[in-house]
């Protein structure tokens, strides 16, 4: 039984539907009929998603392929749009169109202020039909497709409040730092093509073993290993998309958009994508270690060292994102091992609770009136109950602490990197069990700055001003506060006139809209990993989707001494592993943050070093404004000058006119009217050519006579 | 005597007589002079036709050239009030540079044409006589059959250059009087003749001579 | 004996003195013409010669062409010349030079 095209194109198309009516007719819609339409939209994909999962798993289903829709054809190279779609793409769907179904229903109560309410509704839905084109593909260029799509979207939303210079620049940012990894992706795209002769999927997979051996001569007398060099291109675009390291700047900044997008995009679904296209592309990744240890190194040191910026951070929104570059990156070292069922997995709990996360800063945002600095805030658990326990879930399962999801996916992380014997893996094992540390620092840091501790911000009772009014008023205002500044370390949201933890209401718990998906998003994060680690990480449920050669299946090495999940859970209570990590830092952050607030000040101050380094986010932002920005400028203003102004408009344009001018007016000396000297011009050409024919030839002449 | 030799010091003889008149017409002061000089090059040259058969283009060559074109030389020179002097400017200055060009040109065409190489080529029977006509005949019958429609050209160029001539020097002269043809065409006969009609008897017929009553133009 | 070459290098000769005489009268147009009429003799002068030593009758042919232009333009030539002169006076070349550039 197969699974039925109908079903597949509704599920692509319908938040394409609820897009366009969202974002063309919302004048008529109005603002409840835009996000009844849109909500509509993808709930129809969510369901039929969770149909196609069913059908897949339990149905008996097999997996679908086929080509709708040729674009162009030229020779034998065709261009079409297909889906393909198995247990990995059904995986995705249903995280995709889940997250986003509920992070539809939290912008309800989350931009109702918002005079862009629509046209914010018509973009999360674009989004959505983008990233179903991007999961669903089945060829190379469907996937550039939605990769761009999504990218597109990405820097609309980042750049949502359009009139924001911090945003505009966070979104232009973004947008560069992605071109360089899409370049890269398209390079490695044209290898598939040059090498395989194909773009689509199946047909390249099957090939791909051809790959061995072949060379890429890139240099003169240089030979590069066609595999390698096709997989780390390919690599570089989900570089750029996942964040990962050096190209992980965008990220941060992209927080700048409206915190629903931050949890559906920049943490939950689309910063994924690069993780899930190198799991589709593991066939291709299986043919060069070289490859796979490059990925297993940048996927390390990404989860590492970004994870520790994430602990000076004062911004809640902030600490999370840089808390999802550190997963990415363990989702990446997971790549980098082969262990590509536990990347994937990751990056399935992972979506759960990240946007649980989010959309729990983005309630606490709501309550403290746009108030995103943690160093005011303090507390709120009395306030906010259902935000607060919600909230914990997510952390604790970002900590990887036992029986929560993200215990499950991470620990099989690290010992599948603990198992693998490819170079590099000693450092990406130091990486992620110190990474473990770090990520418990900064949650916790987060956790207990925000929810306990005494309250640092005051209520005024202001005179002016309806809660609703004031936010509006407020999203303008802080636009011509915020400034363009390139490095953003502690990120001071002045708002507007306000005084910073000075607030006119008390925070309450938010509306039902904003809770019902924390509290949706919860129960996954609580509980999917119990259920679903055994099939999906060690019962090869992906079945062929994902690749992996034999002698590096970590995975399954691992899975020998699985029985069963609650076994695997208590075992990961051993103290010699990530859990005492964990455990370690809950304690050193319970003292510092519940019991002596004044120790952290004593620490900063004792690791100022230290500190500023990471606060300065190891001066990557200023190497690349230096190096890159800088640059560009330089150089356009060396192309201007020299290019433009001097080879251009002085030598070619004004050149070769001046050119002329000089042989013109040397030549009019030539015209000087007199008869006799163009009758002497005249014969002196004579003279030199028979001269000329005489010496070529002296007996050009008389031969051919004496022959007539 | 031998008629090859006897012809071969008539061509020296003529020979000589051209190229001295040539040089004659490029060096003598007066132009008259020159254009005469011009004349006994053509003449010697005819003679030199006539050597070797091509009757009717020597004869051509005298009635047309020495015949026409240079009587219009003298004309011209005889007619333009010419400052000899002037026009002799220079002269000695660019003897040197015109002898050398000259010089040097003559050796590269007498090396082109290969001298040696020609001598081989000996005059044939006349192919006119061999043909059993005239070369008169012999040229007509290829003028008016082959070339005929370039014969016609030239004719037109001929007259071409006859209305060219003639329109170019044509000019009005202010101090003479002409009558217009155009105007003349163009005369109506009422701008010359007025028609009045009269009463046959005047009123004071007493008064007046008879003679009054006869009619005619008026003034 | 007279052979074809005695023809040609006399043409030769004949036409390197018309260009040693343009040479030296650059200033008067009336040698300047009888020059090119020098000229035109000289290449007659071949082509009669290459007519009869070859037997063909197209030589002869073309000598009465190039007399019929050349008489057409002497006529034109003169007529420029007194045109000329009646409105500058002189026939001076080294006056002329209204081309100049």
């Amino acid at each position: 039984m197969g699974l039925s095209t109908t079903i597949l194109l509704t599920i692509a198309l319908a938040p394409l539907v609820g897009c366009v009516l969202a974002g063309f007719l919302g004048k008529f819609l109005g603002r409840a009929g835009s996000h009844k339409v849109t909500i509509l939209g993808v709930a129809i994909s969510c369901a039929l998603s969770f149909y196609v999962l069913y059908q897949l798993t339990l149905g008996g289903a097999v997996e679908y392929n086929q080509n709708l829709y040729t674009w162009f054809q030229v020779g034998p190279f065709n261009a079409s749009v297909g889906f393909m779609v198995d247990r990995l793409t059904a995986m995705m769907l249903v995280v995709v169109s889940f997250v986003s179904l509920l992070v539809h229903l939290y912008t309800i109560g989350y931009m109702s202020d918002d005079p862009g309410y629509k046209r914010f509704f018509a973009y999360i839905s674009l989004f959505t039909f983008s990233m179903f084109m991007l999961v669903m593909s089945n060829n190379f260029m469907q996937l550039f497709f939605g990769w761009e799509a999504v990218g597109l979207v990405s820097y609309l939303l980042i750049g949502f409040w359009y009139k924001r210079p911090t945003a505009i620049f966070a979104n232009l940012k973004a947008f560069l730092v992605n071109r360089v990894g899409d370049f890269g992706f398209l390079l490695g795209i044209a290898g598939v093509l040059y090498f395989l002769g194909t773009l689509d999927y199946a047909t390249a997979f099957g090939a791909a073993p051809g790959l061995v051996g072949k060379t890429l001569q890139i240099t003169a007398n240089t030979h590069w290993d066609a595999a390698t060099v096709i997989c780390i291109c390919l690599f570089i675009g989900a570089m750029g998309k996942s964040a990962q390291v050096p190209l992980h700047v965008w990220l941060p900044d992209s927080m700048e958009g409206p915190t629903p997008i931050s949890a559906l995009i920049h943490a939950a679904t689309m910063v994924t994508a690069g993780i899930f296209m190198v799991a589709r592309m593991s066939p291709l990744f299986e043919l060069s270690q070289s490859a796979l240890s490059f990925v297993m190194v940048i996927g390390a040191t990404t989860a590492l060292f970004t994870g520790l910026i994430g602990i000076v951070q004062n911004d809640i929104k902030r600490v999370i994102a840089y808390s999802t570059l550190s997963q990415l990156g363990y989702m990446t070292v997971a790549l980098g091992v082969s262990a590509y069922s536990g990347a994937v997995y990751h990056l399935m709990t992972h979506a759960f609770f990240k946007a649980l996360l989010f959309l729990g800063a983005g309630s606490v945002i709501i309550a403290m009136h746009h108030e995103q600095d943690m160093r005011y805030m303090g507390g709120l658990r009395k306030y906010m109950p259902i935000t607060w326990i919600t909230m914990w879930i997510g952390s604790l399962a970002l900590c990887g602490v036992p029986f929560f999801s993200g215990f499950y996916s991470k620990d099989a992380i690290i010992e599948a990197v603990g198992e693998s014997h490819r170079w590099g893996s000693h450092y990406a094992y130091f990486c992620v069990m110190a990474g473990a540390l770090v990520t418990s620092l900064y949650t916790f840091r987060q956790m207990y700055l925000t929810f306990h501790g005494k309250e640092r911000f005051t209520v005024v009772h202001g005179s002016h001003g309806h809660h609703d009014d004031h936010a509006v008023v407020h999203h303008s205002a802080h636009a011509d506060a915020a400034e363009p500044s390139a490095h953003d370390a502690p990120h001071d949201d002045h708002h507007g006139s306000h005084e910073p933890g000075v607030l006119e209401h008390a925070p309450k718990e938010s509306p039902w809209v904003v809770t019902l998906p924390l509290i949706l998003l919860a129960i996954p994060s609580l509980l999917i990993g119990f259920f679903t680690v055994g099939p999906m990480l060690f019962g090869n449920w992906f079945g062929k989707a994902i690749h992996v050669e034999e002698g590096d299946n970590v995975l399954a090495e691992l899975g020998r001494e699985f029985h069963g999940s609650f076994s695997m859970a208590l075992h990961g209570f051993s103290l010699i592993g990530p859990f005492g990590l964990v455990l370690l830092a809950f304690i050193i952050q319970t003292y510092i943050y519940l019991f002596n607030p004044a120790m952290a000040g004593k620490i900063k101050s004792a690791l100022k070093p230290l500190w500023t380094v990471l606060d300065r986010k190891y001066w990557v932002d200023n190497i690349y404004f230096a190096i890159f920005a800088r640059g560009g400028v330089a150089l356009g203003r060396g192309f201007w000058k020299v290019g433009e102004q001097g080879a251009i408009d002085g030598a070619m344009v004004n050149g070769s006119v001046s050119v002329i001018h000089r042989i013109a007016a040397t030549a009019r000396r030539l015209q000087s009217g007199y008869l006799y000297h163009y009758a002497f011009a005249m014969i002196l050409g004579l003279i030199l050519l028979m001269g000329g024919y005489w010496i070529v030839d002296s007996g050009f002449a008389g031969p051919g006579m004496a022959g007539q | 005597m031998n008629p090859q030799l006897l012809q071969l010091i008539c061509f020296y003889a003529f020979g000589f007589v051209t190229v001295a008149a040539a040089l004659s017409v490029i060096t003598l002061k007066n132009t008259v002079h020159a254009v005469l000089a011009l004349v006994l090059t053509f003449f010697s040259a005819a003679c030199l036709w006539m050597l070797i058969d091509a009757e009717f283009l020597a004869l051509a060559l005298i009635v047309v050239y020495v015949g026409a074109v240079m009587v219009l030389f003298l004309f011209v020179v005889m007619m333009l009030d010419i400052d000899q002097e002037r026009l002799r400017e220079g002269f000695v200055k660019f003897l040197p540079v015109g002898l050398i060009v000259a010089a040097a040109m003559l050796a590269e065409m007498l090396g082109l044409i290969g001298v040696r190489a020609l001598h081989a080529h000996v005059m044939g029977a006349d192919p006119a006589a061999v043909a059993g006509v005239s070369n008169t005949e012999w040229l007509g019958m290829a003028l008016y059959t082959r070339y005929l429609l370039p014969f016609e050209v030239a004719a037109l160029i001929l007259t071409v250059g006859v209305v060219a001539a003639v329109a170019l020097t044509l000019r009005q002269r202010a101090d003479a009087r002409y009558e217009t043809a155009a105007q003349q065409v163009k005369v109506n006969a009422r701008d010359r003749v007025r028609i009045v009609k009269m009463d046959a008897v005047l009123d004071y017929e007493t008064k007046d001579s008879p003679d009054h009553s006869s009619q005619g133009p008026q003034p | 004996m007279i052979t074809l070459s005695h023809y040609i290098v006399l043409g030769a000769v004949l036409f390197c003195i018309a260009v040693a005489g343009m040479f030296i009268n650059r200033k008067n147009v009336i040698v300047l013409l009888m020059s090119i009429e020098l000229m035109l003799l000289a290449v007659n002068m071949n082509f009669v010669a290459f007519s009869r030593f070859l037997g063909d009758v197209s030589g002869q042919v073309f000598v009465f062409f190039i007399l019929t232009v050349a008489a057409a333009e002497a006529a034109i030539g003169l007529a420029i010349l007194v045109l000329l002169f009646r409105n500058r006076s002189t026939i001076n070349i080294a006056d002329i030079d209204s081309m100049k550039g």
